[in-house]
């Protein structure tokens, strides 16, 4: 416990490093998940097929399969993630973490449009078909009938996969990403010998922490966005 | 100057790696390597000590590294891992009564820079010999002594690369292991110090380009320009100085003075040099005199 409480800076950054990750990830999962549902349940044909050959492939691969893609096949093949180099306010944004959020965004985007596909298969047939009886075409039927309907329909599995995405930015410790779980396995490895049992029990804490936080604004959200079909 | 040195070096390192790797299809006993194994050891040691437990069970654990040319490396299909930290270590474990070349009875366990402390608190191994670093924060946690070596932080950058020093590279990213203390002289460097679990991984991503550079001792990075000859090259002063030690566990205070005698003893009778040279000589480095031994702490 004193070893974190020492080093309480770290901590702070390690855990703010997390959370840009699930931050940039998150938002970017939503919205490939998104397309790759909207290409699911389109209806064309080579996108349809294409969209679930990717949900798939990529959900049957470990995430760590995924980063090491990443981090040590995709940069010989020239992509790599070199032009970004942000920094704001002491957080570094580069190469490292462009592979980590490509890794969790393109791995979490299967499992949000997997979600919202059950969230679609909630919206009875007679929206879509009204939708489609007023002269929307595709893309209107998606965008203002379905999909905000199967969003509200979904919001549950999608906190869980988004929970699920908070947890899995610490596979990211191994390829170099100084977020928590890097801290943590610096400081056991410090004050490990001693200390063990107080420095896994703080960075459970701040995972439960960002976890809880996030559970409680999707909880509101499915209350006010609760919708009676 | 120092360019024709290194680059002697590495060509040497990478003959002797080559030739190292002909010489293990023949038999062992050809290493030149061999070290007496002590009998009756376990009568040398006072009772209760940690010594005579491990000289009577006939049996230790070594943690070495496995991934570093010259120092602690494992190919393949070696039984026993080969390199300057493991001779030193056979050293010690032959003074027990414990033949080194008997898998049975010594166990070489790799150990990479981060677990290095847990695996001797939790005594996992007997002792650590892996390029291990005397800090004063390590020896808070686990016993140390030594130095057997002392060894300077460097640079291993892409051979193409204009960068010649660890001040060109203020506030890039620079590579390293995890757990190791290079990484905490490059960030009080100026650099930014990314770690990796492994040194091989930090030079596929200098090879790569993802980071500038790589840093820790320049024993291994030696080692690592050789296996990428043409693309790889190390650069630059030294600018710190590591003190290479033997780990033990604090439970243990009595091996220190141990390990010392025989450290002691190798350094007098030749076979501490004879083992630089069977190791680290053939990279070009000339024999040093052997480091001054720190004096174990008042048990």
């Amino acid at each position: 416990m004193q070893a974190v409480l020492d080093n309480f800076d770290a901590y702070l950054k390690a855990f703010g490093y997390t959370f840009a990750l699930f931050l940039v990830s998150g938002f970017l999962s939503l919205v490939l998940g998104t397309l790759l549902v909207a290409m699911r349940v389109g209806p064309i044909a080579v996108l349809r097929t294409a969209a679930s050959v990717y949900v798939t492939v990529v959900r049957n691969t470990p995430l760590v399969i995924v980063f090491g893609f990443f981090s040590f096949a995709a940069p010989p093949l020239g992509i790599n993630f070199k032009w970004l180099d942000v920094s704001i306010g002491g957080y570094d944004f580069t190469t490292l973490f462009g592979a980590a959020v490509a890794s969790l965004s393109l791995y979490t985007s299967a499992f949000v449009c997997e979600a919202l596909r059950s969230g679609i298969n909630a919206v009875p047939l007679g929206q879509a078909e009204a939708a489609r009886a007023i002269g929307l075409p595709f893309g209107g039927v998606m965008r203002q009938v379905v999909l905000p309907l199967a969003f509200r329909a979904s919001l549950p599995p999608l906190a869980s996969v988004q929970i699920a995405l908070i947890k899995n930015t610490s596979v990211a410790a191994v390829f170099g990403v100084a977020e928590a779980t890097y801290d943590m396995r610096s400081l056991l490895n410090d004050f490990g010998a001693t200390q063990k049992f107080g420095i896994f029990v703080c960075f459970a804490i701040g995972y439960i922490v960002i976890v809880e936080v996030f559970s409680f604004i999707s909880y509101r959200l499915e209350r006010r966005w609760r919708v009676a079909l | 100057m120092r360019h024709t040195r290194i680059k002697a070096a590495i060509a040497v390192l990478g003959l002797t790696l080559s030739l190292a790797a002909c010489g293990d299809a023949g038999s062992d006993d050809e290493g030149g390597n061999d070290v007496e194994v002590k009998e009756n050891a376990a009568d040398d040691f006072e009772d209760g000590t940690y010594m005579k437990e491990l000289a009577e069970a006939g049996k230790i654990t070594v943690g070495v590294k496995y991934d570093q040319p010259g120092l602690g490396f494992k190919g393949a299909t070696a039984d026993v891992p080969s390199g300057f930290d493991v001779e030193i270590a056979k050293l010690l474990v032959a003074d027990l009564g414990i033949d080194p070349e008997d898998t049975d009875a010594t166990t070489w366990e790799e150990t990479v820079s981060d677990n290095r402390e847990p695996f001797l608190t939790e005594g996992k191994v007997d002792l650590v010999l892996a390029s291990y670093s005397i800090t004063d924060e390590r020896r808070q946690v686990v016993g140390q002594t030594g130095p057997y070596f002392t060894t300077g932080q460097q640079l291993l950058v892409p051979a193409d690369s204009d960068v010649e020093s660890i001040d060109d590279l203020k506030g890039q990213e620079v590579c390293s292991v995890t757990g190791s203390t290079s990484i905490d002289r490059i960030n009080e460097k100026g650099a930014k110090g990314v770690g990796f679990d492994s040194y091989s991984e930090c030079v596929q991503k200098v090879l790569d380009g993802t980071v500038a550079a790589m840093s820790t001792d320049g024993s291994i990075l030696a080692g690592f320009a050789a296996q990428n000859e043409g693309q790889l090259k190390v650069v630059g002063d030294e600018f710190s100085e590591e003190r290479i030690g033997v780990g033990y566990s604090l439970e243990h205070p009595e091996m220190c003075e141990w390990i010392n005698g025989v450290l002691e003893e190798s350094f007098e009778d030749g076979s501490w040099a004879k083992a630089f040279e069977d190791t680290l000589g053939p990279s070009g480095v000339e024999t040093p005199d052997p480091p001054a031994l720190d004096e174990c702490p008042a048990a």
